[in-house]
């Protein structure tokens, strides 16, 4: 009895009020393997979106020899010596008479020691203000290429870094896009219902049934040759949201149907709350969590089409750098059997798609925090 | 039963038209008409006397009429003689060929990677669902787990370079299209079987590990449903082995659902063959696609699309008929 009662009190004096997005936080937190990704995501959007100048060593264009291959970072020297400043070495070139085949390998005497905030090639931190201080580089006189240079000598994990800023984005922008249109569709197709809502199902149905990348593939090869890369960009995040709003004005819809019968919708019609009041006061904060679930885990979706589509040469064409566009350079078995980290920019696309599955699911689990396990 | 059947059957015509409607959109999406770019071949090649055939090209596509008459055209074709019209892909337009053709040839390879991939799909899927089930909160159930996300979140054209890579660097095997150069013309004999096994091997495993999470994340979660119910609980104290207790009839439960995911796996699977054809250079209708695509070879590309979806919705009719045939408790009125 006194243990009963004792929870009792100790419950009540818990009952303060959290809101509910106070509450969904605190159940994705438990979510490690999402909490642990929404870190590497913000960690890739700061580099790759929000400064990628400042991050990357060299420019997207800076030249260097042809197919180096990666440098390996380096604590203890060819003399076995420990350094507590990690460094790289440099490459020696040699011509195999035979084949007339360069290869390169590291050279143990050239050892260029890693520094951070150093001086390099100057730019324009967002278009504005002038710098030439990069985050990684060497002392003058080294070359530091992490994951190597592609076929015109082009730092591998710079333009990874650039190509994170397109790649990133893409799905944001796509996402809002399929937002507008599945909040309007699903909200039409739930509001109205009868015949209405039929239709739109069925339409539903009939795009969901056919294969995206086939679909995403035709409606991209439309996109003008002379088009800019700009205008490009747009077009290819316009075509990827045309068929990924689907699934969201499902979950829409279902959720103004069943919302929509809500004693305290009642209520509010009672009052003469006006539809529009209904909508947005009532009805879409009760369901905008399982909106941003579908929002969140449709992001992947989007960046992994538009890697495949640049990969095959439909989607984003250079001189914009995404990574599928880096991809694309490793097209066939002979080219990667040669140069195998032209396909280093993939793993970048595995880690982001990966995070934002991972975040998806944390918040899917998390989404209702009034249900209880 | 029988009702919901012709009503499932019925509801499959205006599917089947709106898909071809779409697939009209693309053919002609691109700018300029379909045989812009032939035309200009030709005229090049042949100087005026390709006038005849230009005229000839475009009487056929009636590419001076409407867009909604040369869609009845397009579809008359197709329901009164199977007639896709033409594709362009050889290098002149009297190399051309009737798209029925490509597709029929590439069709059979096409459904063969899709059916294995389905197939090899449920195969993982399906015990590892069980086991982390089972084993809740389990080591080998989040390891399972993390590897379906990997497999989810890795781009099928990237799993399919990797794996060739590994291929050619430790086996010296060059897995690139459907059979080694020794077989290609070869009569079948069990060789040249095993050598198209070998080759099945890569697209089977990149195209199915991409599906495999969302099928594991669907089993798991009726597994674990019906782990908690009381039969579960009743079989247990008769003192049934733990492993029977899983095999039996709760996985059967959980299995039904599994009928009805034939209808959303195979959009993935044909966009995962798709990109997968295209690196590993396989003769299936995906590849046709991208070429066609590339060349503005538009009613080939088209076709390709109409007979993706057209797959689809049959897998889906047929999944959706089976299902109701196996589950009593759905209701079919």
């Amino acid at each position: 009895m006194s243990t009963m009662e004792q929870t009792i009190e100790t419950s009540v004096t818990y009952v303060e009020s959290k809101t509910q997005w106070q509450l969904i936080w605190r159940q994705f937190t438990r979510h490690r393997m999402a909490l642990a990704s929404l870190v590497v995501l913000s960690f890739l959007y700061v580099v790759g979106v929000f400064s990628p100048e400042f991050f990357a060593p060299h420019s997207v264009n800076t030249r260097f020899d042809s197919f180096l291959p990666p440098q390996g970072i380096h604590f203890v020297d060819a003399e076995g010596d420990f350094h507590l400043r990690p460094f790289v070495y440099g490459w020696k070139k040699e011509l195999d008479r035979k084949t007339f085949k360069t290869t390169y390998t590291p050279d143990t005497s050239q050892k260029y020691p890693i520094r951070f905030l150093v001086q390099g090639s100057p730019y324009k931190l967002w278009g504005i203000i002038p710098s030439s201080m990069h985050f990684i580089g060497v002392d003058e006189g080294g070359i530091l290429c992490l994951w190597g240079t592609d076929n015109l000598g082009r730092d591998m994990f710079s333009r990874s870094i650039f190509a994170l800023r397109i790649s990133l984005t893409i799905g944001l922008v796509g996402v809002f896009i399929s937002l507008v249109l599945g909040l309007i569709i699903g909200g039409v197709s739930g509001l109205v219902g009868g015949p209405v809502d039929n239709v739109i199902q069925r339409f539903i149905e009939v795009i969901m049934s056919i294969p995206t990348i086939p679909l995403w593939m035709a409606l991209a090869a439309a996109v003008p040759r002379e088009w800019s890369a700009v205008q490009v960009y747009f077009a290819i995040t316009v075509i990827l949201s045309l068929v990924g709003w689907t699934g969201l004005a499902r979950v829409v819809r279902s959720k103004f149907i069943s919302l929509r019968e809500m004693d305290f919708v009642t209520a509010a019609e009672g009052y003469n709350a006006s539809q529009m009041t209904i909508i947005i006061q009532h009805l879409i904060p009760n369901f905008l969590s399982y909106v941003v679930v579908n929002l969140t885990l449709a992001i992947p979706d989007m960046i992994l089409a538009e890697t495949s589509l640049s990969f095959l040469g439909l989607g984003l064409r250079p001189p914009t750098v995404s990574l599928g566009v880096l991809l694309s350079r490793a097209q066939d078995l002979q080219t990667v059997a040669m140069h195998p980290w032209l396909l280093i920019p993939g793993a970048l696309v595995v880690i982001v798609v990966l995070a934002f599955n991972f975040v998806g699911d944390g918040l899917r689990d998390a989404a209702d925090p009034y249900q209880l396990n | 039963m029988g009702s919901y059947i012709i009503r499932r059957l019925l509801y499959f015509i205006p599917t089947v038209l709106l898909i071809s409607v779409i697939s009209f959109v693309v053919i002609n999406a691109p700018p300029g008409d379909i045989l812009t770019s032939q035309i200009e071949e030709l005229e090049q090649q042949y100087g005026a006397a390709a006038e005849r055939q230009v005229q000839a090209l475009r009487e056929r596509y009636g590419l001076d009429e409407p867009l909604y008459k040369r869609y009845f055209t397009w579809m008359k074709g197709i329901i009164l003689r199977g007639d896709f019209g033409m594709s362009f892909s050889g290098a002149y337009v009297i190399e051309s060929r009737p798209v029925k053709d490509i597709l029929l040839e590439r069709l059979p390879y096409t459904v063969l990677i899709s059916l294995l991939t389905l197939f090899f799909t449920w195969a993982t899927a399906i015990p590892i669902a069980v086991y982390s089930a089972a084993r809740q909160h389990s080591f080998f159930d989040y390891f399972f787990t993390f590897i379906a996300f990997v497999g989810r979140s890795t781009p099928n054209f990237l799993l399919a370079l990797v794996l060739m890579y590994i291929g050619y660097v430790k086996f010296g095997w060059s897995l690139g299209g459907m059979f080694s150069s020794e077989f290609v013309s070869a009569p079948w004999s069990w060789a040249r079987l095993a050598d198209f096994m070998r080759h099945l091997v890569v697209p089977v495993i990149v195209i199915g590990t991409a599906g495999m999470a969302s099928i594991v994340r669907v089993l798991r979660a009726t597994m674990l449903d019906e782990l908690g119910k009381d039969y579960v609980e009743t079989a247990r104290a008769k003192g049934v082995p733990e492993w029977r207790v899983i095999w039996t009839h709760p996985t059967k439960v959980a299995l039904l659902p599994i009928i009805s995911t034939i209808g959303w796996l195979l959009p993935g699977i044909f966009s995962g063959s798709t990109v997968t054809a295209i690196v590993l250079n396989l003769p299936t209708i995906g590849l046709s696609m991208y070429t066609a695509l590339r060349d503005q070879d538009m009613y080939l590309a088209g076709s390709c699309i109409l007979v993706f979806s057209v797959l689809t919705v049959i897998g889906t009719l047929l999944s959706d008929i089976l299902l109701a045939t196996m589950d009593p408790r759905i209701r079919y009125d």
